[in-house]
């Protein structure tokens, strides 16, 4: 064992360069047809809302008395029309503007705001991450959807409001995952390795565990927009979000829920499309989870 | 291009002495667990000192507390002559760039998200040099430890064998130019071949870049194999320590002896007549009085329990054992003592 030793190079050929870590993720996306299939639904359910303006075959605020709960497809009106004689595709689309809105402005606002204290909580640890932790618990001690009525009650209606509220519903949850994720990197041997190379917490913070929080939250941020959404229009519905005339599907299904004997189907349509987005958001949340675990190959 | 630290107190000064180390871990509950206990000795230059002991008797912890990761309750670390952490004398960051350490786990001490490259130039990063230096340097070192930077450096921990990977750590803690190098169960969790191709890289970094290790095992044919001094560990305390052939061949302490009775011998000549060590060491949350080792020492008398035995101290061969102190009140004292005079 001791003799003079030769060091074999330890290299089995393998010639193709190692890809970086973002490339693998999208490689394994797009191995994963569900993923693939639901990523450019949602796509599409994005562009439709952005592009409404050039699509749309209606004003979505252009109001007729003869034309009050049509049935699909009359006169041009594919969707119907609602209790005002508003086209429903055209609020549809119009809506999905406000909606995912809702949907993604709070997520992530509580991601970068919740994210940044659990992370702290978590490499603080001490009395620091005491306080921050037994604060969020207080937030949780109420169901969320009863919290996000409270607060964009107290402070009114409103969109903003609204949006404001369904952070601050986010934002305990955000933290713990983000906490959780910290703690476990941040008692392996590689953080105090890099101690004992004397590096800063900044730097530490930045390079070794960053990386390694970011995937746990940002699938647990993607898996919440599909909870904003719902919990927003939930809100709208409530009279507590969006006022109307604005189009927003929540508020589409609280006005057209007392039609619901007349037109069924037009009467579901925004429920539908509360339905079909957060399947997808729900869906590529998935995906991307399991694209994001470095262990699988 | 490379820093290199200066040698201050010339070859005379012991590269690291460690002084009355002390951690006590606080439980739940009250109490503490005295993971370290008092523990001093000192590394010469250019020496390999091996340090052995059963899981739980606190090595770990003391590699933690000789780079300051954790800090000591009590005790001084002296690094080249100057004393760790006081006003006159070397900060922690200068002193992290001269001792590092390699890790156990090669899995959990490699940031999976990061490439080799980077995982290793990121000493070097800290220490300011910018991206390009640091990959070059990264690149330096990797081939120093055998692992092609064109083929190994873009690679994920994940896609490296466990002897490639402790490559890399190696390479990571070598990056910094350091002048000691602690090597915390650095190739327990390899296989036997991977293990006596890393310690024989590790014979080889020591000689090229003239480095000083603490060497720290549960593995006793290793321990002897690469040490020069050997520090053996019970319960947070030093049993015994010396250099490396003499305690391996005439162990002074019970502790060792046993130790040494229980590893698996292949030469019928070299067996030890002293019983084999039996059931798991003593609590550190609750240690027996005076010596830690009198609940499962053969020879224990009533002074065991009275107070523990002076622990070793300077470079000779010696034990913590009051067998080995004339006047202690050991029935055997008597006996080597005169044995010491003749």
């Amino acid at each position: 064992m001791s003799q003079a030793l030769h060091l074999p190079a330890m290299a089995a050929p393998r010639p193709a360069p190692t890809p970086g870590y973002w490339s693998m993720v999208g490689r394994r996306l797009r191995r994963d047809p569900v993923t693939v299939i639901f990523c450019l639904l949602m796509l599409a359910i994005v562009l439709s809302a952005v592009c409404a303006p050039l699509i749309s075959p209606f004003d979505p605020y252009k109001e007729s008395v003869i034309l009050r709960l049509k049935p699909f497809g009359f006169r041009g009106h594919w969707l119907g029309t609602d209790e005002l004689g508003r086209d429903i595709l055209a609020r549809i689309l119009y809506g999905g503007q406000t909606t995912l809105l809702m949907g993604i402005c709070p997520v992530i606002a509580a991601c970068l705001v919740g994210g940044s204290l659990g992370v702290l909580a978590g490499y603080a640890g001490g009395w620091v991450g005491t306080l921050i932790m037994r604060t969020m618990d207080v937030f949780y001690a109420f169901p969320s959807v009863l919290l996000a009525v409270a607060i964009s009650g107290a402070m009114g209606g409103g969109m903003l409001n609204g949006m404001l509220a369904l952070a601050l519903v986010f934002v305990p949850a955000m933290c713990r995952v983000a906490e959780t994720a910290t703690t476990q990197v941040r008692n392996l041997d590689y953080v105090e390795a890099a101690r004992a190379t004397g590096a800063g917490h900044l730097m530490i913070v930045r390079h070794h565990l960053l990386g390694n929080v970011m995937a746990p939250v940002l699938v647990y941020a993607s898996s919440l927009v599909s909870v904003s959404i719902l919990l927003g229009s939930g809100l709208s519905f409530l009279g507590l979000g969006v006022r109307p005339p604005i189009p927003e599907w929540g508020l589409m299904l609280s006005t057209l829920r007392q039609s619901l004997y007349v037109q069924p189907w037009v009467c579901a349509v925004p429920g539908f499309a509360i339905f079909i987005t957060s399947i997808c958001f729900n869906l590529v949340s998935d995906g991307l989870r399991s694209a994001m675990d470095v262990r699988l190959k | 291009m490379r820093m290199k630290h200066p040698d201050r107190g010339g070859p005379a000064q012991p590269m690291l002495i460690a002084d009355g180390l002390k951690k006590h871990f606080a439980i739940a509950g009250g109490g503490a667990v005295r993971a370290v206990d008092g523990v001093s000795f000192a590394v010469a230059k250019g020496e390999t000192i091996g340090i052995v002991g059963e899981s739980g008797c606190g090595k770990s912890t003391l590699a933690r507390l000789l780079l300051h990761l954790i800090r000591p309750d009590a005790g001084d670390l002296v690094f080249d002559g100057d004393k760790v952490g006081a006003p006159d004398g070397i900060d922690l960051g200068s002193l992290r760039r001269q001792a590092q350490m390699v890790f156990q786990d090669s899995a959990s001490s490699l940031n999976p998200r990061m490439p080799v490259r980077d995982s290793v130039g990121f000493g070097p990063r800290v220490l300011g040099r910018t991206r390009a230096q640091a990959a070059a340097e990264a690149d330096d070192t990797l081939r120093r430890v055998g692992l092609d930077p064109e083929l190994f450096g873009p690679r994920y921990p994940h896609e490296l064998s466990g002897g490639q990977k402790q490559r890399v750590n190696i390479a990571r803690a070598l990056a910094l130019n350091p002048r000691l190098v602690i090597l915390d169960e650095a190739v327990s969790a390899l296989d036997k071949s991977v293990e006596a191709q890393v310690l024989n890289l590790l014979a080889t970094l020591k000689r090229q870049l003239g480095l000083t290790y603490v060497f720290i095992s549960h593995d006793l044919a290793v321990v002897q194999h690469v040490s020069d001094r050997v520090l053996v560990m019970y319960l947070g305390r030093v049993a015994e320590s010396g250099p490396a052939d003499q305690v391996f061949a005439t162990p002074l302490h019970p502790y060792t002896r046993a130790l040494l009775a229980s590893r698996l011998s292949m030469d019928p000549e070299h067996r030890v007549e002293a019983a084999p060590i039996t059931g798991d060491p003593p609590s550190p949350a609750n240690p027996p009085s005076g010596c830690g080792f009198r609940t499962r020492c053969p020879h224990a008398e009533a002074v065991c329990a009275e107070h523990a035995p002076a622990a070793p101290t300077g470079q000779a061969h010696d034990a913590a054992c009051h067998m080995l102190r004339a006047g202690s009140g050991h029935s055997a004292a008597h006996l080597l003592g005169a044995q010491a005079a003749a």
